[in-house]
């Protein structure tokens, strides 16, 4: 043991770091240990997303063969699994096309920023004890910073192509994801009340009871924020593949197309961690002190197979409706659910301003009464603009039925 | 500051996912709204009238496969229809019977193809298409255990049919009937209710049953406005006089009822083909007609079906020769699209695409 | 009630009362139960076969243009959706150049691109059609591609 770090170091508190620098230390003087295992750290942090947004493009084209009654790529390696590969090699070996009227510079940028806020998201994102890349106090607020990137790229890639397309495209995009941003925030700002803390890992350990439980309506408001920003189905309005061609990147191809596919791919998994670690208790789980991974894994898995069979199932909504979703359906249920939260935990909480798992249990029985209040209300207002007026079943089936 | 906008023009297509085929609109938008709308076509345009006046009688049933190639047997129909009109001659009964039930066949397919690039143009990537092409995939099949093709079918002749079905087609046709009430279940679970569908789709883009009638509007689109016409009733051919079947209607006259009109006609159709087999009787497929048919000069018909498309007609006028003096299509994808620019300027991006795949239009019958 | 075609006795004696001189009895009629039409009343009688009470054509079928070398026939079907009958009408054109027709546009919508059709390959105007251009093919091609003397 050369090298130590201080406990006034910030980087203490990141244990993976500080098993890395301890072990490069060994062999090498601690000055330069000290950035070799920072380039370590970012090695995994890197490769561990565009890995994770490879295989997921893997997992996604199966799975929704599977829902299409295909079988989906199953050539390249065991299972079609290195079928990822072949894709990335196809695209790299392709022409990288810029359009000629393009701003070349800002069109060069999008893939990257792009891609930059899905990686940097990962990294506060705790996946077993103590192993969060960076242990951010201010966590929860750093994810929403980031994520707002995304924004600005698209935005970006519109007006850089030159291409009407790519700008409808962008605007829906921008439209939408600034919509969104407001019930999202809205709805995380409950699960930070309840854990007290913005940093994720306390997040984590304040949730004795899962807060998908405790907070089901900001669970719910969360998800389908979420899925907005993700652009994915029924929210697939900036890239709305029947009416945009590919929306705001309509003109990428070659290497630049493949870096913003692996951004959005990867998005889909660090948006799952973030929703797992904020609403399904992260790593935590039975034996989590050595298979807190696996637990983190798995909950990912099920999120991002429960994005697939959306995406595979629900057809897109237009952009009139698309806000009007956010702003008259999801941010009045986060206000109120705040409200709701806000109350509790007044009432609820000991003096030193912690709240016990039976207060959580008792919050989670509140909770789920407004959800379904909330739900019942909203339901009614909205139910007579989408059922129809005459019944389905008329009497053209009635006859056939009785066949 | 005031804000400064102004309209953009936009060409949609005739290279765009969404136009099914190679079609055109030049549209000018207000932001996401459409002021401006003016469909163009012509792309796939192969002069099918001016190649039928080169061609004799037999030949010109493969040009009549694609036209609409998507419901090949249908066009088949029409044409033999006409020219049998013209020549006299009258159809053996198990012909008659082996057309209806493969046009019934082909516009349940068609039915199904058109449903599916609907849901696909309202974003649903493909999941009710893939459920649909299932289906018609086996329909395909069975086509060709018939004449051996699966697209461009050429099964009819003037006369007749070409061949009698297989001894093996008809037990399995019983089981793809067996299948497909559990198939097209699904894909009515699936999706004929979904919320999603019916917010985007109901009161947009609505066809008034007056302007569908003035603007020659026909098949399930006029039918979605209100009107009961369909020529399988109203002047039946073929075996359909005896066939008990229901025309389904709407009122609404939007893109969701054009889309349930089609719904409930698949089922209609599968009516039709499960009498046919009960009724159909063994006999010969075709009448005797020559090879080469040469009707009395002078002579002229419309042979017109209710294609899946709407009225579909064949106007075939002779000289006497061996090849017809004259063949015009009445395609009813081209007459459909009169009513575009009235079903799309005021409504947005995202609602053209959707009402264009509502209007189930092909391409290759739009230009011929 | 199957839908029946009237015939051409019928059908002329309404059109002879309800547009006086437009009937073109000149015309040899080759094919049953159709009434010829002067061509310059195409329009008026058109018009009084869609408002006529009993008559009451509410539907265009199709517009179909015929080369017969010296002269052009032109041939509607048409279809009355609530009286259930079918009728067709047929008038000539005589010469190859400068051919004009009065539109039945603003009578039927759905004449709309069966005429620029009817102009882009037969080569035939039509007078009172507010949007007359080729319609399969580009503007600035040569000939009308389904005329017999072209090729």
């Amino acid at each position: 043991m050369n090298c130590v770090l201080g406990s006034d170091n910030i980087l203490n508190d990141t244990v993976l770091y500080r098993v890395i620098y301890e072990a490069v230390g060994n062999v090498l003087p601690c000055g330069l240990s000290y950035v070799v295992a920072g380039l370590a750290m970012m090695m995994i942090l890197v490769n561990g997303v565009l890995v994770g947004a490879g295989l997921f493009s893997w997992v996604e084209r199966r799975l929704i063969g599977r829902f299409h009654n295909r079988i989906g790529p199953n050539r390249w390696g065991p299972f079609g699994l290195l079928q990822p590969m072949a894709d990335l090699v196809k695209l790299l070996t392709k022409e990288d096309l810029t359009p000629k009227s393009a701003d070349r510079l800002l069109f060069a940028i999008v893939p990257v920023a792009m891609l930059a806020p899905v990686i940097l998201t990962m990294a506060v994102v705790p996946f077993a004890k103590d192993t969060a890349l960076a242990n951010l106090n201010v966590g929860v607020l750093y994810i929403l910073a980031v994520t707002s990137i995304t924004s600005v790229a698209i935005f970006m890639a519109g007006w850089a192509s030159d291409n009407r397309y790519a700008m409808f495209g962008a605007s829906r995009g921008v439209a939408v994801l600034i919509s969104y941003e407001v019930p999202v925030v809205m709805s995380l700002l409950g699960v930070v009340l309840l854990a007290g803390s913005m940093s994720l890992d306390d997040v984590v350990s304040a949730q004795n009871v899962p807060f998908l439980l405790v907070q089901p309506m900001a669970f719910f408001v969360f998800l389908a924020g979420i899925s907005a920003e993700l652009n994915r189905t029924p929210f697939d309005l900036a890239e709305a593949e029947s009416e945009l061609i590919a929306g705001f990147h309509t003109e990428y191809s070659g290497v630049k197309f493949a870096l913003i596919q692996a951004a959005e791919f990867g998005a889909v998994l660090t948006s799952s961690a973030v929703i797992v670690t904020l609403f399904l208790s992260g790593w935590s789980g039975p034996f989590s002190e050595y298979f807190g991974w696996a637990w983190f894994l798995l909950k990912i898995g099920v999120l991002a197979f429960m994005f697939s069979w959306v995406r595979a199932t629900l057809p897109r909504l237009r952009i009139d409706q698309l806000l009007a979703f956010a702003w008259k359906f999801l941010l009045p249920l986060s206000i109120i659910n705040l409200f709701a939260t806000a109350l509790e935990v007044y009432f609820l909480r000991d003096d030193a301003g912690t709240l016990a798992t039976s207060d959580l249990w008792v919050m989670a029985g509140i909770n789920f009464g407004v959800a379904f209040a909330c739900l019942i209300i909203f339901g009614t207002l909205i139910k007579e603009k989408v059922r129809p007026a005459r019944l389905i079943t008329g009497d053209t089936l009635s006859a056939v039925e009785a066949d | 500051m005031p804000i400064h906008t102004e309209p953009m023009t936009v060409n949609i297509g005739p290279q765009h996912p969404s136009t099914h085929g190679v079609f055109r609109l030049r549209v000018t938008f207000d932001g996401e709204e459409i002021l401006e709308v003016e469909p163009i076509f012509g792309y796939l345009h192969r002069g099918t009238e001016k190649l039928a006046e080169e061609r004799n009688y037999t030949q010109i049933v493969t040009l009549t496969d694609r036209l609409d190639y998507v419901s090949s047997m249908i066009n088949n129909q029409a044409y033999c229809l006409a020219v049998e009109e013209l020549l006299g001659v009258e159809v053996p009964q198990r012909a008659k019977y082996l057309r209806t039930l493969t046009a019934e066949l082909q516009r349940v397919a068609s039915h199904l193809m058109g449903i599916g690039f609907f849901l696909q143009d309202l974003g649903t990537l493909g999941t009710p298409l893939m459920y649909g092409f299932r289906s018609r995939e086996k329909i395909l099949d069975l086509f060709e255990m018939l004449c051996g093709a699966r697209i461009t079918l050429s099964y009819m002749r003037p006369g007749g049919v070409f061949f009698d079905a297989p001894d093996d087609f008809w037990p399995a046709l019983d089981q793809f009937l067996e299948d497909f009430d559990i198939e097209f279940e699904e894909l009515e679970r699936l999706i004929l209710e979904n919320e999603i569908v019916m917010v985007r789709t109901r009161g947009v883009s609505v066809l008034p049953l007056d302007l569908a009638i003035n603007a020659s509007v026909s098949g399930p689109t006029l039918r979605a406005s209100g009107s009961d016409w369909d020529w399988r009733k109203k002047a039946p051919y073929d075996a359909y006089d005896r066939m008990d079947f229901e025309v389904p209607t709407a009122t609404g006259g939007d893109n969701y009822d054009r889309f349930w009109v089609r719904m409930q006609e698949i089922r209609q159709s599968i009516r039709i083909v499960r009498q046919c087999v009960e009724q159909i009787e063994p006999g010969a497929t075709r009448a005797e007609v020559p090879l080469i048919l040469r009707p009395k000069p002078g002579t002229e018909s419309y042979g017109r079906v209710e294609a899946s498309k709407g009225e579909l007609a064949f106007y075939v006028v002779s000289d006497g020769g061996i090849s017809p003096y004259r063949m015009k299509v009445r395609s009813p994808s081209l007459i459909n699209l009169t009513v575009t620019e009235h079903l799309l300027v005021g409504w947005k991006l995202s609602d053209m695409i959707v009402t264009l795949g509502s209007l189930d239009i092909n391409m290759g019958e739009v230009d011929r | 009630m199957a839908v029946h075609q009237l015939s051409a006795e019928e059908l002329a004696e309404k059109v002879s009362v309800g547009v006086p001189d437009s009937l073109d009895t000149t015309s040899i009629n080759t094919a049953e139960n159709v009434i010829w039409v002067k061509s310059s009343k195409v329009a008026d009688v058109a018009s009084f076969m869609k408002s006529d009470v009993g008559l009451d054509f509410n539907f265009l079928n199709s517009i179909t243009a015929i080369d017969y070398i010296n002269h052009f026939e032109i041939v509607y079907h048409l279809t009355s959706i609530d009286k259930e009958h079918t009728a067709i009408i047929k008038t000539r054109l005589d010469g190859r150049e400068e051919l004009s027709l009065p539109s039945v546009y603003h009578l039927w919508r759905g004449a709309d691109f069966q005429e620029r059709e009817i102009w882009d390959l037969m080569g035939i105007g039509f007078s009172g059609h507010p949007n007359l251009k080729r319609i399969m093919l580009w503007e600035g091609f040569d000939g009308h591609p389904l005329r017999k003397d072209y090729l």
